[in-house]
């Protein structure tokens, strides 16, 4: 390919996804999900996922601790609100830094092993993190009690240009905006498009290249000159730090945090947004963010009631059955759904959903007119996302 | 001029003796063989040489620097490059990619951050690593993935991934191993090809039709000891040599 025809393509999916990203609440409302409470962890999740991506998808290193990452970020965003005032941009500032400065220190142990090793180091480092959260460093977390801004904190800044009324709820603003809802949606919409941009930008430089190359053969790039280390550690920062941004943006939407970020399960659960999605592709970590939270916010607020109403056109002894069958994956048993749906795409799509949309454009470019070569081609745009 | 200076190596794993006082002197610009029936130490002689091991007593200078202690990453910018006896490539990645990566590894070093670089944009990469890919036959598979190469292409272009780094040292163990006589005759004219840039090179081979018709000078090794050195006809009739191979039984 020449670097005309990849730039142009590249350029191309930025633009959709700036469009898609934006009007997400427009084309997201059919399926129920253009509320901003479930736009906004689409987008914090999305964050959280593109980053880890760029460790797990490039390098291969499966870290077990990244929520530790987030938690910190969380704290720091609050801490932030605390001591400067209640704008969103330095909390953010902030949070990318500490994480980013807790990664270094976690990586730079964690990384002399590689493979389950590794694994099992940052799950010990995140799960220390949650018990130093959630009781030791009390003072500073605020224990299970959740860190939370209080009216007589310094706010500096806030002192300085008294502008919101400091009766009522503190809510993080930007510049005199008022962080909830729509605006609170935009506001990590924008970071998020951002955060995907510095993806891609990744994905397509020599660093990324050498990031993959980790993947493929560790040895070879030792012999071929190039020094590992370094490179793993960087990749692990730079997803530190995006986990940092996304934990920035919880309390952002809402300034408040607690211990239960940093635990296994969330660390856990951007794995599984990671490879339902496609590890390794570009997209991919944010369709999988946005199909868990999906799931998790949609299915787990359905109750027998909607499943008897979805069911009536059944006759009243089939629809009994088929109620209390289809009632084990919903409402609470939505993880059942989320179990059956993983079980699948890792048996049949080990790519994820990624393979099964390059899967799907491949057939159709066949059936098209042009044959071999225009197959050819359509298979070649979601190598874009790759 | 001596490129590589090898004095006095010993190298024991447990109670086999690997390395006995090895003694050897590499010219520049010259290819080298070391021959030697298997588990002669010719393999762990070359991994002294890269970095992979660090043999107990002696010493190993490259230029006039010494090599012990030093990481393989940092003796390969030194000059220093490998071809393994079972290719070692990117097999998930293009040939392309994998000419490329050495290539920015040659000339970026060995870690660099260039997060905003674009590799599609940087023409004097590319263009240096499909002018290798020509010069070993490639380039036609060029956005094909490595590993689905034979393993004679695949030997290819793990040397081609040396090649572009313009080694001063190239070290090849079995070059042609598990490879047809079609094969192993590509790979000769390749290795003939490279000998014009006048790269010193190390080959470690069993055959001998590799070996006669490459070498400029042999170094058999047996038991961990370099018994007999010298030109291809001298170690051709050479008794010593003869009784390291068939184990004195006579022809």
């Amino acid at each position: 390919m020449n670097d005309m025809a990849s730039n142009t393509r590249d350029n191309l999916l930025m633009v959709v996804f700036t469009a898609a990203v934006l009007t997400m609440p427009i084309w997201l409302t059919p399926i129920g999900a253009g509320y901003p409470d479930l736009l906004q962890k689409f987008a914090i999740f999305g964050i959280f996922a593109v980053g880890f991506n760029i460790l797990f998808g490039l390098t291969g290193y499966l870290s077990f601790g990244h929520a530790a990452f987030l938690g910190v970020g969380s704290y720091t965003a609050v801490w932030t609100f605390k001591l400067l005032g209640m704008n969103a941009v330095p909390a953010v500032f902030m949070s990318i830094l500490f994480a980013g400065i807790f990664a270094a220190a976690i990586g730079y142990i964690s990384l002399r092993r590689a493979g389950i090793y590794f694994s099992i180091l940052t799950l010990a480092f995140a799960q220390m993190c949650y018990n130093l959260a959630y009781s030791v460093l009390t003072p500073i977390t605020n224990g299970e009690t959740g860190l939370r801004v209080l009216n007589s904190d310094p706010r500096i800044f806030d002192r300085m240009f008294p502008s919101q009324d400091t009766d009522g709820v503190l809510l993080a603003d930007f510049f005199g905006i008022e962080l909830t809802g729509y605006q609170g949606f935009y506001f990590c919409a924008v970071l998020l498009i951002i955060a995907f941009y510095v993806s891609l930008r990744i994905f397509r430089s020599p660093f990324g290249m050498m990031l993959k190359a980790v993947k493929s053969n560790q040895n070879r790039m030792n012999y071929t000159g190039l020094n590992t280390r370094p490179y793993t550690l960087a990749a692990f920062v730079i997803s530190g730090m995006y986990a940092g941004l996304a934990g920035a943006l919880l309390c952002v939407t809402d300034p408040l945090a607690g211990a239960e970020r940093m635990q296994w399960t969330a660390s856990g659960e951007v794995v599984l947004m990671t490879i339902l999605g496609g590890a390794g592709t570009l997209l991919g970590p944010i369709l999988g963010a946005a199909l868990i939270k999906y799931f998790e916010n949609i299915f787990s607020a359905f109750n027998e009631g909607t499943l008897q109403s979805f069911f009536s056109f059944l006759p009243e002894s089939l629809r009994e059955i088929t109620v209390s069958v289809s009632s084990l994956f919903v409402g609470e048993g939505w993880h059942l759904t989320l179990g059956v749906l993983f079980m699948l795409i890792v048996v049949f799509l080990p790519g994820g959903i990624m393979e099964g949309i390059r899967r799907l454009i491949a057939l159709f470019g066949k059936r098209g007119p042009g044959d071999g070569a225009e197959a050819k081609k359509a298979g070649a745009l979601p190598a874009a996302a790759e | 001029m001596k490129i590589l200076q090898v004095s006095d190596v010993n190298k024991r794993f447990g109670g086999l003796q690997a390395l006995n006082n090895v003694n050897l002197e590499i010219e520049e610009g010259a290819v080298h063989a070391i021959i030697g029936p298997n588990g002669a130490g010719k393999s762990t002689l070359l991994n002294c040489f890269v970095g992979r091991l660090v043999p107990d007593t002696g010493t190993v200078m490259f230029n006039g620097t010494s090599l012990l202690g030093i990481k393989p990453h940092e003796i390969n910018q030194a000059g220093v490059s490998r071809v393994f006896q079972t290719p070692e490539i990117f097999e998930e990645m293009t040939l392309l990619e994998n000419i490329m990566i050495p290539a920015f590894a040659h000339r970026d070093g060995s870690f660099r951050i260039n997060a905003w670089a674009s590799v599609a944009g940087d023409t004097e990469i590319r263009e240096k690593a499909e002018h290798i890919l020509e010069d070993v036959d490639l380039i036609e598979k060029k956005d094909v993935i490595a590993g689905s190469l034979s393993r004679g292409d695949k030997r290819r272009l793990e040397m081609a991934m040396c090649l572009v780094q313009d080694p001063k040292l190239l070290l090849l163990d079995e070059p042609t191993a598990g490879m047809s006589r079609a094969d192993t005759n590509n790979t000769i004219d390749l290795l003939k090809k490279i000998g014009e840039r006048r790269i010193t090179k190390i080959v470690i081979e069993h055959d001998m039709h590799v070996v006669f018709s490459l070498a400029h000078k042999i170094s058999v090794l047996a038991q961990g000891t370099v018994i007999a050195e010298g030109l291809p006809d001298d170690i051709k009739g050479d008794p010593r040599v003869q009784e390291a191979y068939l184990g004195g039984a006579h022809l």
